[in-house]
């Protein structure tokens, strides 16, 4: 029998969309003179080692919350000088004039900021406010009432073996019941996966629609460094009908953080993200920028980039998702934090007034509602089209969505619509094989040496946290038909087939796994389902 | 029988080291803190040893800045009873620690002090061993068990070759090794519960101890990036090479 402890409301996951929702309804009990129970836990060893981002911030979600967030000495301190989109091609790029560029594109009044440090410190302004956070437990299974309803979440349990038996270090994992639960896990959250399938939520919307974003964060010579300067590519090393596109921004203290976003809807499997990073650095637009400096650290994280269309239903009996585990990213505008933010303060206002009528575990529909009319429903409505066009091919694309944005403000009278990423690879004897360039070891690394730079970490004696469906598929279908695409999709080196005197092996090296969730989007079948490991494992970036 | 375990705050483990450009020292700024992971296993057996009936107290300390605080609190999530900070800005070195740790042994009259070997940060490998020094008290150094009875304390140590059992008069310091056990999980219910263990906080001038550094950090240098191995020809190539380039024969 598990222990258990009751809260008003308990958040699972410490992003700004969570720690957005614990502030918000802990000033709103202070507003009001009353008192709110809020707990909030986190997979990752400290709040924001599991926060992986660009990151441009708007920081207008932000300045509702907080608005004296500078005095409060918020770590977001490089304003945005100039933006610059170039269309790249192998040798050369093409900057588009910023008359051009649809709204979207446009950064004035935004911020560069790492997004793991600005995690930190809304933790710490979460617990100030008497929220009670706990990093280090992982939220492994979601708990349900007699009626239905969401009733908490129990954290894993710790010190079982390879096996999955109590080892000499065994704790049992802890339930955390509360009036409401909100999900915060970002985006593909394991638990948020199963409410969805369990209360329908995305019944009568599209599926939603994933990129895989893979980042570097390095340390630049003074005189390459050029600090507020936000550059976006499109074209090169993507073909013209693979989405995709990088970014350089140049922080404080003369570092840049440097990235690529592959959709992962691509068709040819023998497309390796990582190596379409590696590559996209030795670009002369992009190395002209880091040449000469030194890589500090490394991760990847997958977005959830469809837009309005493809966002379930936010609410259910007991709780909400929020954030991008609801898919509130903003793909056209290349952000997502101003809108985890935002939709975190909407659903902690409807848990609020909730709390308040004595209401608990039933649909906070105020929730929906709230967003609805809210200013960050209006961006996303009108940005809905960005991932639909894209699929067009990036000319064509480009072309529609500037017209969308530019002529018609978004106002078009047509929604596109979304489908699966694992239902889009071909064949792979149907496709090109893509011959990617040797690591340098200066600008191009290899897998290993770059997880090394996540700070990854796995107890190794405990329960494969990358659970496949059936055993088989890996060879008789991911191999047969798309030469194992997880060994290239997977920017961690976790999967690999081994040839054994019996044949090929799917090799799962479960303690690289930097919680990207790509393999639990990608695979062809479905047939590969991320769990949680225990709590304070995983990758542990240092302001990403 | 009261057990003091002195706890660091080190930077954690799992977390690449960078030296800072200037090469004035490690570059900490925000990154992830911990316990000194032989610390850990210092707390765990004195709990362990609280939990077997043999002790009824353990104090844990840390000395330091004001964060080490939460050293402290992950301490009491293990089991530690309460907690003291002696809290300083000034960079600690083994010998001012061990002054410290001296004061607080006279003021709590602990009858065993237990610390890791040694902290990852520095690696300095000294604080028990000044600490049993400038008690006159006896230390076993490196233990993988420790066994309390009455008014001694049998300790396995580990030592070049093998293992060397003795046994000491209380009072004591013991410094553990990594063998000594495997500390727990600490549990969402007991880290609640270490928020609200008594945690005292004292300043070394209260101590009447000056922690002034007595070494200076002239230079903090990143090791050598191993260079490719090469493939000689034939023997005489090898021989040649040895010889010549490496100079080994």
């Amino acid at each position: 029998m598990r222990e258990s402890m009751e809260f008003d409301v308990l958040i699972v996951g410490g992003g700004p969309a969570g720690l957005a929702a614990a502030i918000r309804l802990k000033q709103l009990a202070q507003d009001k003179g009353t008192d709110v129970s809020v707990c909030l836990i986190e997979k990752g060893a400290e709040i924001g080692a599991h926060i992986l981002s660009g990151a441009v911030m708007d920081p207008r979600a932000l300045s509702e919350l907080i608005p004296d967030w500078q005095e409060q000495g918020a770590p977001i301190k490089t304003a945005v000088t100039e933006d610059r989109v170039i269309f790249l091609s192998e040798t050369g790029g093409r900057q588009i004039p910023n008359a051009l560029l649809p709204d979207s594109f446009h950064n004035d009044g935004n911020y560069i900021v790492r997004l793991g440090n600005v995690a930190k410190w809304l933790g710490e302004q979460a617990e100030a406010l008497g929220v009670e956070v706990y990093p280090g437990f992982a939220g492994a299974e979601v708990l349900f009432d007699e009626a239905g309803a969401v009733k908490g979440v129990a954290t894993g349990d710790m010190g079982l073996t390879r096996e999955g038996e109590p080892g000499p270090n065994y704790q049992p994992g802890m339930e955390l019941h509360a009036k409401y639960t909100l999900f915060a896990e970002g985006c593909r959250g394991h638990l948020g996966k199963q409410l969805e399938a369990k209360y329908k939520l995305r019944e009568g919307v599209d599926p939603q629609t994933y990129g895989i974003g893979i980042k570097e964060l390095w340390e630049v010579p003074a005189e390459r460094h050029v600090p507020g300067l936000v550059v976006h590519t499109a074209g090169w090393p993507m073909d013209s009908a693979t989405y995709g596109g990088g970014f350089v921004y140049h922080l404080e203290d003369n570092l840049v953080s440097i990235g690529f976003v592959v959709g992962l809807n691509y068709t040819n499997p023998h497309l390796s993200p990582f190596e379409e990073m590696q590559r996209y650095k030795t670009h002369p637009e992009i190395r002209k920028y880091i040449e000469g400096g030194k890589r500090l650290a490394y991760g990847a994280r997958a977005i959830a980039a469809g837009g309005l269309q493809s966002q379930p239903k936010l609410v259910f009996p007991g709780g909400a998702l929020i954030g991008d585990d609801a898919g509130f990213l903003n793909a056209a505008r290349i952000k997502g934090s101003h809108a985890a933010i935002k939709s975190g303060m909407l659903a902690a206002e409807a848990a609020f007034d909730a709390l308040g009528a004595e209401r608990s575990r039933d649909e906070l529909a105020a929730f929906p509602e709230a967003f609805r009319t809210s200013w960050l429903h209006a961006e996303l409505h009108k940005t809905r089209n960005f991932k639909p066009y894209m699929k067009k091919g990036l000319w064509m694309g480009s072309l529609l969505f500037g017209i969308d944005q530019n002529l018609f403000g978004g106002k078009v009278p047509w929604t596109l619509h979304n489908s699966a990423d694992h239902t889009a690879l071909k064949p792979a004897a149907e496709c090109e094989k893509i011959a990617y360039p040797k690591p340098d070891g200066v600008l191009t690394f290899d897998r290993l040496s770059s997880v090394f730079l996540s700070n990854t970490n796995h107890e190794e004696e405990q329960p494969c946290h990358l659970q496949l469906k059936d055993a088989g598929v890996p060879i008789s279908v991911n191999l047969a038909q798309h030469d194992a695409p997880e060994q290239r999709y997977c920017p961690a080196g976790v999967y690999e087939i081994v040839q054994e005197e019996a044949g090929p092996r799917l090799q799962i090296n479960a303690q690289n796994c930097v919680h990207c969730k790509t393999c639990d989007i990608k695979d062809p079948t479905q047939n590969i389902n991320w769990v949680v490991p225990q709590g304070g494992e995983g990758p542990i970036y240092q302001g990403m | 029988m009261k057990i003091l375990v002195p706890v660091k705050r080190v930077l954690d483990y799992n977390v690449k080291v960078r030296v800072k450009a200037d090469g004035t020292g490690v570059d900490l700024s925000n990154l992830k803190m911990a316990m000194n992971p032989f610390d850990e296993i210092a707390v765990e057996e004195a709990v362990r040893l609280k939990e077997a009936g043999v002790a009824t107290e353990v104090v844990a300390v840390s000395c330091g800045v004001a964060a080490c605080q939460e050293t402290l609190r992950a301490a009491m999530a293990i089991g530690a009873d309460r907690g003291i900070l002696v809290e300083t800005d000034v960079e600690l070195q083994p010998l001012a620690v061990a002054k410290l740790l001296k004061a607080l042994c006279d003021k709590e009259a602990p009858q065993v002090v237990i610390c890791g070997k040694q902290a990852i940060d520095d690696d300095a490998n000294q604080t028990g061993q000044m600490l049993a020094a400038l008690m006159g008290w006896p230390q076993a150094t490196f233990a993988s068990k420790v066994t309390l009875a009455g008014e001694s304390t049998t300790v396995t140590r580990e030592i070049d070759g093998g293992l060397e059992t003795i046994e000491l008069k209380l009072p004591a310091v013991v410094t553990t090794d990594l063998r000594l056990n495997e500390p727990r999980y600490a549990t969402l219910p007991n880290i609640m519960k270490a928020k609200k263990k008594p945690l005292d906080t004292v300043k070394p001038d209260e101590l009447g101890v000056d922690v002034a550094p007595r070494l200076a950090t002239l230079k903090v240098a990143e090791p050598p990036k191993r260079s490719a191995g090469v493939r000689v020809a034939d023997v005489a190539q090898l021989v040649d090479k040895l010889k010549n380039e490496a100079k080994v024969i």
